[in-house]
């Protein structure tokens, strides 16, 4: 996966509440076989109306064509667990979302692809999409080593991360590699397990 | 030290290793069950790494989202991505020797009906797979949860998932459902008290006496649509029920094997003293059946009740999201729900496609007809689900009543086959999800029981079920 050190770049609000992967990632572009295409899949009906681009939608705006953060309302990425959900976001230059929460299946889906999710109270991130709501203060970097947003537009905000999960975006290490460490105690916990629960 | 819940004990049997001190495991995982559109990008990434599956065994491959369900099968897929999925599917399960159900083998259905069907569900399990509704399994006192592409690669290279333990949620179930109201209402009656959020980082556990009188069906109806208020597991202690629907399936133990492993399985349960980090009961003889009206699962009312008005909700970004659900559904507020002149009526999805849903469904057809104007389909949960349905005389009364019986799959509950509605049309759906676009760009979807699907199909507006099942409607 891709690590995360600093990013900076341009932040877009999006603070409708449940943003489901359906939304995220249409059907319409879950029939590959690899991971290809799917930036112009995501948020496609929003995107476009009628193949063209539709001038309402945030990321269509002047200002926001290079957004590379989204501020997103609660429980955003709920639903279906398709991964390409996460794929398009990051094909479409999403480095890192900030939200108050996000759905279990999805947050694991962005942390195992390098898509940082931050998660602070309602009322920051409510502070942080007034701010980057005006095109002119838009901007702000986010340092994952320091666990800090500074804001462009006026201040820092600290973020928490389990240590783990730091560890893992910073590094960009492959999840398969570092379990495979462990393969003698996976057959060592397997044997006992069938001894114990022969039906299995 | 109080008892332990039930959920920490699949856990703790199932830790290879701790990870980090904030609750990070190397988890096994018992078993999987793959389908075609979830799992190509992990073949393709053990392909690329030179990885195998480390226990092809524990791993079933059915195909269930893209295929059509026309009533005549044919190994073709309609077109050339769904072809090319199928293709890669199946050249995946020869090459790493996993057991396969092709479109054409009896055993075919919705990976969350075919494998409990099969047995390869029993309790005390842990089972992660590449489907949010992997949640059915904890009807059978299964831990079951659903994972991304990237966790299918790591399950099937090393049989784990890197796993963060859970808060834990018991949601106590009391009373009787009322006539017409299905384990569907009250699981949607949750879902709308709680919110779409409501239970995100949680495990739930569904227990009382409610959920005690309740089928193995039902449980796994409220299993899978809880995961609508976004819980990640879900159990339910195994009971004689759960047995009696095991005993005898193809990969469930025989004989003393069989005694051995039930004694085991009647012991899993949550301690009396166990501490739940929230608790909540719902009094399954309040609830009424439930109509979505908006885009999100918490958008319900129950069928009696007017559309609410956006200005009502107190929460600024609840308001918008209200507007914005009534704009794309095309509803004004005020009005009956029960008006609602609907185009199309499913019947159908891993929620809502098994035997019981169909005699439910059967009963509101038999000796009525599908009102002019609606088209309805029913597609049965597994070829085995259509086949009782048939021998049971279900099908010819959905014939009957003018509906098109179909053969099985995911169908319009994601519409990723050619099951799919035009823009504006409005279906009554016995589903999971009435998100935008779900059942087809600009779509709208009502969320209900397969009998007030039925109700829907055959007066061609959403319609209060008790009036036709000769019950006293309010």
């Amino acid at each position: 996966m891709t690590p995360f050190h600093r990013v900076s770049g341009v932040a877009a609000p999006m603070r409708t509440p449940n943003i489901d992967t359906d939304v995220i990632m249409p059907k319409m572009f879950l029939k590959g076989v690899d991971r290809s295409g799917l930036g112009e899949g995501a948020f496609n009906l929003l995107r476009f109306d009628a193949g063209r681009p539709n001038p309402d939608f945030i990321l269509n705006r002047d200002g926001y064509r290079e957004t590379c953060f989204l501020v997103v309302g609660a429980n955003f990425g709920c639903g279906s667990s398709r991964e390409h959900a996460v794929w398009g976001l990051q094909q479409l230059g999403i480095r890192a979302l900030i939200g108050t929460t996000f759905a279990g299946i999805f947050s694991d889906n962005c942390a195992n692809n390098g898509l940082l999710t931050i998660s602070l109270d309602a009322a920051t991130v409510g502070g942080i999409a007034d701010i980057v709501a005006n095109p002119a203060s838009n901007r702000l970097s986010i340092d994952l080593e320091q666990q800090l947003i500074r804001i462009d537009g006026g201040g820092t905000v600290p973020f928490p991360i389990e240590p783990a999960r730091k560890e893992a975006f910073l590094t960009g290490r492959d999840a398969i590699s570092s379990t495979l460490v462990f393969a003698d105690d996976i057959g060592a916990f397997e044997r006992r397990r069938w001894a114990d629960n022969p039906w299995f | 030290m109080s008892g332990r819940t039930l959920y920490d004990k699949l856990i703790d049997a199932h830790v290879v290793r701790r990870l980090d001190d904030d609750g990070l495991v190397l988890l096994y995982v018992d078993r999987t069950v793959l389908n075609e559109y979830t799992s190509p990008q992990a073949f393709a990434g053990l392909r690329a790494t030179g990885r195998k599956v480390r226990n092809p065994a524990a791993a079933l491959m059915v195909v269930d989202h893209v295929n059509p369900t026309a009533a005549r099968r044919t190994r073709q897929m309609p077109d050339a991505d769904a072809a090319r999925q199928v293709d890669y599917f199946a050249d995946n399960a020869r090459d790493f020797g996993i057991e396969y159900f092709d479109i054409l083998d009896p055993r075919q259905g919705i990976e969350h009906v075919v494998a409990p069907e099969q047995g390869l569900v029993m309790p005390g399990m842990v089972i992660a797979a590449g489907d949010s509704h992997t949640t059915a399994y904890g009807a059978f006192g299964a831990l079951g949860y659903g994972i991304g592409t990237s966790d299918i690669e790591h399950y099937l290279a090393t049989s784990t998932v890197r796993y963060r333990r859970l808060k834990t949620m018991r949601i106590n179930v009391t009373g009787s459902p009322p006539l017409g109201v299905t384990p569907k209402d009250v699981v949607m009656e949750i879902i709308c008290r709680i919110g779409a959020d409501g239970a995100t980082g949680y495990a739930v556990e569904f227990a009382g006496p409610a959920v005690a009188e309740m089928s193995v069906e039902g449980r796994i109806v409220m299993s899978i649509m809880i995961v609508e208020a976004g819980a990640r597991g879900v159990v339910i202690a195994p009971d004689h029920k759960v047995l009696d629907y095991l005993k005898g399936r193809p990969r469930t133990p025989k004989g003393e094997m069989w005694d051995r492993a039930t004694a085991a399985w009647l012991q899993l349960r949550s301690d009396a003293d166990a501490r739940f980090d929230r608790e909540m009961t719902i009094d399954a003889g309040e609830v009424a059946p439930l109509v979505t009206w908006g885009t999100s699962p918490d958008q319900a009312i129950p069928v009696t009740d007017l559309i609410p008005d956006p200005d009502t909700n107190p929460a600024a970004d609840r308001k918008t999201a209200a507007t914005r659900a009534l704009a794309y559904m095309g509803l004004a507020p005020g009005t009956p729900i029960q008006s609602v002149p609907i185009d199309f009526a499913f019947i159908g999805s891993c929620t809502n496609s098994r035997i019981e849903d169909l005699r439910d469904a059967a009963q509101i057809f038999r000796g009525r007809h599908v009102a002019s104007g609606v088209r309805a389909i029913v597609v049965p949960g597994s070829t085995q689900v259509r086949a009782q349905a048939e021998a049971e005389g279900i099908a010819k009364i959905l014939i009957d009543a003018g509906v098109e019986w179909r053969q099985s799959g995911c169908s319009m509950c994601l519409a990723m086959n050619d099951d799919i509605l035009a823009p504006g049309q409005r279906s009554a759906s016995s589903t999971n999800r009435n998100f935008e676009g779900r059942q087809g760009p600009g779509a709208r979807t009502h969320l209900m029981s397969p009998a007030m699907v039925a109700a829907a199909a055959v007066t061609g507006r959403i319609t209060d079920v008790r009036e036709l099942l000769g019950g006293d409607a309010p």
